[in-house]
């Protein structure tokens, strides 16, 4: 007779067993991270010998440099300055169109719409060889206005799909007091609609800020010149110069990670639940 | 009125659209353009080749080589990744404790750039100095220790493994979303019908989850065959060519090379093949469902 107690030990050990699991992929995640920041720590002479998690000595000078020295400060402000400027744009550019595809009738509407929305199920492998292209002819290589234009295009269709679902499903009532009121189209969109979108489109910045933060190839391709770059190719070319000195790139690597971890942690309500919403879209 | 209206409707979408056809219509257009030329990006004068570019790719023995390289790093994203990403989700999904810690950790490899990823997990797995090695010795298995990215026995799945790290996050949150839209009742009905949870899983479960087992695996192989940027980081491609894929092909034809007729071509032979891929992949999901 298998007893109360006995199936309670069973699930115990079970949910034991889970934890264990979970924990295992957990700790996974995590080490490489606390690696990272520990080997930033360390100075040129012990990294290699040292394979302690925590250094005897905190050479926190290491970031200094790296700042200073690595140039790490002015990729920094660059990456800073690309994202917020490209959220920035693509928050009322796509947010304006959403509003008028959602809202308003008017020949090629739809055929505009199907195009934002095809574009994001088409892949095309070799687009940044006629970005490229594209920019020398428009002189907008090497330019951070060109590098911003194109990330916007990049966060485009999908920004449109979410705020133009979610203006689909917000009340009309509001904006038909407001239009009564004498309120014009522009009116309605900046003043009723954008303040009632607030959780999509905390969604559309947490989204479009981590993808322009991690962007790496038309970075890559669009700067030649070092004072432009954002982080993410600072990174890979300071790795091919200074590449023994290990410190100063985990320095690097902790400078440009820690941001988005500190925003990822903030904002992971929304990542979720953009990730679940794109989903749904592939 | 009505046409000042109208009027005013479009320039609501004005700006969008603007940005798109410049920026995504305009090089889509290009990209078929000069897949049909010899050009080196520089002078003014571009060669019509006709299809030359489209046959020299089928004989580009690099090219097929970096082709099986994805595919290889897929097949172990599918299976490996996917299957880890699965079993996470069903274990988060049950009444456990501290489920949303696990849930925010496990998205945490996916938020960094693979720029990050790469150059840890370079820096990890070093020959000489590296983290992996130095454990292996003082484990007394300092014989398997190796130069994991520069051994070409070792790099490329090295560098899958290292992609599966960071990306099964994706498939976990997917997974967890599809299992939660499960309703409770079904696998209580089941209980009380005698089933035990390995009958509910297989009978309830399953079936329920191929819909979204479909979408994880498309997106899988979509982003897999067209991840570089952490071999980039990680080997850039070699030893030899060793971890070379698609992409980084293109970017050698273009910037290498300076073929850019010839990378064009490469991109559309490859989007082709990854658009066949999905649309297979959808076709069967169809199937399966009916």
């Amino acid at each position: 007779m298998k007893t109360g107690a006995y199936y309670k030990t069973k699930k115990t050990a079970i949910n034991l067993l889970i934890h264990l699991f979970l924990l295992t992929v957990a700790t996974t995640c995590l080490f490489p991270l606390i690696w990272m920041v520990s080997s930033s720590l360390k100075s040129q002479d012990v990294i290699f010998k040292d394979t302690s998690l925590l250094p005897k000595v905190f050479h926190f000078e290491n970031y200094y440099r790296a700042w200073i020295e690595g140039g790490f400060g002015r990729y920094f402000l660059n990456s800073i300055f690309y994202t917020v400027a490209v959220v920035i744009g693509i928050i009322i550019v796509s947010s304006m169109a959403a509003y008028a595809f959602s809202r308003f009738r008017f020949p090629g509407r739809n055929v505009m719409f199907v195009m934002f929305m095809a574009a994001m199920m088409i892949p095309i492998p070799g687009s940044f060889v006629a970005l490229y292209v594209l920019l020398n002819k428009l002189h907008l290589r090497n330019t951070s206005f060109g590098y911003i234009l194109c990330m916007i295009n990049v966060g485009l269709s999908t920004s449109i799909f979410l705020l133009k679902t979610f203006f689909d499903k917000m009340p009309k009532e509001l904006e038909d007091a407001a239009r009564i009121d004498g309120c014009s189209k522009f009116g309605m969109w900046f003043h009723v609609a954008l303040p009632l979108s607030k959780p999509v489109l905390a969604v559309v910045v947490v989204f479009n800020a981590l993808n322009v933060w991690n962007e790496y190839i038309l970075a890559l391709i669009i700067f030649d010149s070092r004072p432009l770059m954002p982080l993410q190719v600072a990174l890979t070319t300071f790795q091919g110069e200074f590449v023994t000195n290990y410190p100063l790139l985990m320095a690097g690597l902790t400078i440009t990670a820690l941001p988005i971890i500190i925003v990822y942690l903030l904002m992971q309500k929304y990542i979720v639940k953009g990730v679940t919403q794109g989903a749904v879209v592939g | 009125m009505r046409i000042k209206s109208t009027l005013e409707n479009y320039i609501f979408v004005l700006p969008a659209v603007l940005i798109f056809a410049v920026f995504y219509i305009i090089p889509f257009i290009w990209v078929f353009q000069l897949g049909l030329f010899d050009w080196d990006g520089i002078l003014p004068t571009k060669i019509f080749v006709g299809l030359d570019n489209f046959k020299e790719i089928l004989f580009d023995k690099i090219w097929w080589q970096s082709m099986g390289n994805a595919g290889y790093i897929t097949l172990i994203a599918l299976t490996f990744q996917n299957a880890l990403a699965f079993l996470l989700a069903w274990a988060c999904d049950r009444e456990i404790r501290g489920k949303n810690f696990y849930r925010v950790i496990f998205f945490i490899p996916p938020v960094l750039s693979e720029v990050v990823v790469g150059l840890v997990w370079q820096w990890i797995l070093d020959g000489n100095y590296g983290l992996l090695n130095s454990w292996l010795a003082n484990l007394g298995l300092g014989h398997l220790a190796r130069s994991w990215l520069s051994d070409p026995q070792t790099a490329l799945t090295a560098v899958a493994i290292v992609h599966c790290w960071k990306g099964f996050g994706w498939g976990f949150l997917i997974f967890l979303a599809g299992l939660q839209t499960i309703p409770r009742e079904l696998y209580e009905a089941a209980r009380v019908d005698g089933a035990n949870a390995w009958v509910s899983f297989r009978k309830i479960t399953i079936p329920l989850m191929v819909p979204v087992a479909v979408l994880v695996a498309i997106l899988t192989v979509l982003g897999t065959m067209q991840a570089f940027v952490l071999i980039i980081a990680m080997t850039g491609g070699g030893p030899a060519y060793h971890t070379q894929v698609p992409v980084l092909r293109i970017l050698a034809s273009m910037r290498g090379s300076s073929r850019f007729g010839y990378a064009c071509a490469q991109g559309i032979s490859f989007g082709v093949i990854l658009m066949a891929i999905s649309f297979i992949q959808y076709r069967f999901s169809k199937k399966s469902r009916a």
